[in-house]
């Protein structure tokens, strides 16, 4: 595998190196924003144009960064970033805004966003920093669309409000799965995804930390 | 190579440095955070206002898929109605009242009193915002803000009635926070479309409109005035039960109504 450094950073976290599937991170926000597909297409594109930023601009200043203080400031950067996203999302798509409440303000405290300022923007130049941004806002959006496309087809029959499958209702024949629609199901479908890619790609399953193994009593004392 | 590294980190670590940088980020990031405010406020506005236009609209009936909102909306009566005495106020601009604000301000407003506050709203605006729809010039529908607190979170809506103050044209609720799925039956049309028709109070007065636990059975004496539930959303068909009461109840619009009935408006 000798892919550049640069095409590694984009595409390493959409699949190998994925934020939610492999680091089980923005766990909260795939629960809560999935029960329709057109909300976390929004979600999507305001983590990715968060995370690309916020990682470019704490690369940016990272050689002039106090160690002492550089949490505190890579927080006060997405925080502001995530304001300006909710607010231009308040401006010009007000009524999925509406339906995303809380969860784009609550980008600032996603894992992801700090987890790449930290571990990737803070140490790699700017142009790095973004792409590596960028690929994690990908891969998050890849599995919430997995799992929005999963709950709005099988909750409601439907995918950005087109009916796909007839209500039984409307006369069809599809008979929707409320449970789809409350937050266990996100955990379940993010569960078989993370089971598929396991399976996939052995290589990220973790060895286990503990085993547990028959003790004669004898070897016990 | 670690000579290199070494000096820029400890000149980086000084107390006069970390202020610095702390300072400048701030101005930065503040002056982003305020520029973004500011520029964007009066989009935000109007889709407020926009939002809100739609709805009326969409009780009133007069809504059309592809129309102008603010177009349509012009063919709708804003007016001022003082609660106690039922009556109009016309020295006051209706674009300028804004019911959001006054219900806080302990000038325009009354708290409610405890026995009262079946809807759990604390407060109420001592005048309120009303829409009248005209129909060659006599009043065909008249709609009522009300809002109430449903099982998580504060319902908002738009209620309607017929000229007569007592048959429900319809009812449309725009912001909730009920459970997505199953309490948000409140914004779905097959419920919204059970509304028409119903009658607020029976020939005693007596408010009696309520949402029914399950489904109404049709030989229900009361048919008329009950509303089908939806089994497990209950609290929040309560909720919408509690901000009927309270709203066309002594304390709600129930005075205006009346002078409505009396022609004395």
């Amino acid at each position: 595998m000798s892919a550049s450094p640069a095409k590694r950073a984009l595409l390493d976290p959409i699949i190998d190196d994925n934020p939610v599937t492999l680091h089980v991170l923005g766990i909260c926000s795939a629960l809560a924003v999935t029960t329709s597909l057109l909300p976390s297409l929004y979600m999507c594109v305001a983590l990715t144009v968060v995370a690309s930023l916020a990682n470019a601009s704490v690369s940016a200043i990272r050689k002039v960064l106090p160690g002492s203080i550089r949490i505190i400031v890579q927080m006060t950067i997405i925080a502001s970033l995530v304001i300006v996203v909710d607010e231009s999302l308040k401006a010009f798509a007000f009524q999925t805004s509406r339906e995303l409440s809380v969860f784009v303000g609550l980008i600032i405290t996603n894992c992801i966003v700090l987890g790449r300022t930290e571990s990737f923007g803070s140490k790699n130049p700017v142009g790095l920093s973004f792409l590596d941004g960028l690929g994690n806002g990908l891969g998050y959006s890849v599995i919430l669309i997995l799992v929005a496309t999963c709950r709005e087809l099988l909750g409601k029959g439907t995918l950005l409000g087109y009916t796909i499958l007839p209500n039984v209702a409307d006369g069809g024949w599809y008979s929707p799965n409320g449970m789809m629609l409350l937050p266990p199901s996100a955990f379940f479908v993010i569960g078989l995804i993370i089971w598929a890619v396991r399976t996939w790609k052995a290589e990220q399953v973790e060895q286990p930390e503990f085993r547990i193994h028959e003790v004669h009593r004898t070897e016990a004392h | 190579m670690p000579e290199v590294q070494k000096e820029p980190i400890v000149e980086r670590e000084s107390v006069s440095r970390t202020l610095l940088v702390a300072f400048c980020v701030s101005l930065v990031c503040s002056s982003l955070v305020a520029s973004a405010a500011v520029v964007l406020k009066p989009r935000q506005v109007a889709n407020a206002l926009l939002d809100v236009r739609r709805n009326i609209l969409e009780v009133a009936g007069l809504m059309e898929p592809e129309g102008n909102v603010n177009e349509l909306f012009s063919a709708i009566e804003p007016r001022i109605i003082d609660f106690e005495t039922g009556a109009f106020i016309d020295d006051v601009d209706p674009e300028g009242f804004d019911p959001v604000r006054a219900a806080r301000d302990p000038e325009l407003s009354v708290a409610i009193p405890p026995e009262l506050d079946v809807a759990r709203i604390g407060r109420r605006p001592k005048r309120a915002l009303v829409y009248l729809v005209r129909n060659d010039g006599e009043i065909s529908r008249i709609i009522l803000p009300v809002s109430g607190y449903g099982l998580w979170s504060t319902l908002y809506g738009f209620l309607a009635l017929r000229p007569d103050g007592n048959t429900i044209a319809d009812i449309v609720f725009y912001a909730h926070g009920e459970t997505a799925g199953i309490g948000d039956f409140l914004t779905k049309d097959a419920w919204r479309a059970a509304w028409p028709g119903k009658k607020a109070y029976d020939g005693d007065g007596e408010l009696r409109l309520e949402v029914f636990k399950g489904r109404v059975p049709a030989d229900d004496p009361l048919a008329d005035y009950r509303v089908d539930g939806v089994s497990g959303a209950t609290l929040t068909g309560n909720g919408v039960t509690n901000l009927i009461r309270y709203w066309l109840g002594d304390h709600g619009y129930r005075p205006f109504l009346r002078n409505i009935q009396e022609g004395g408006v």
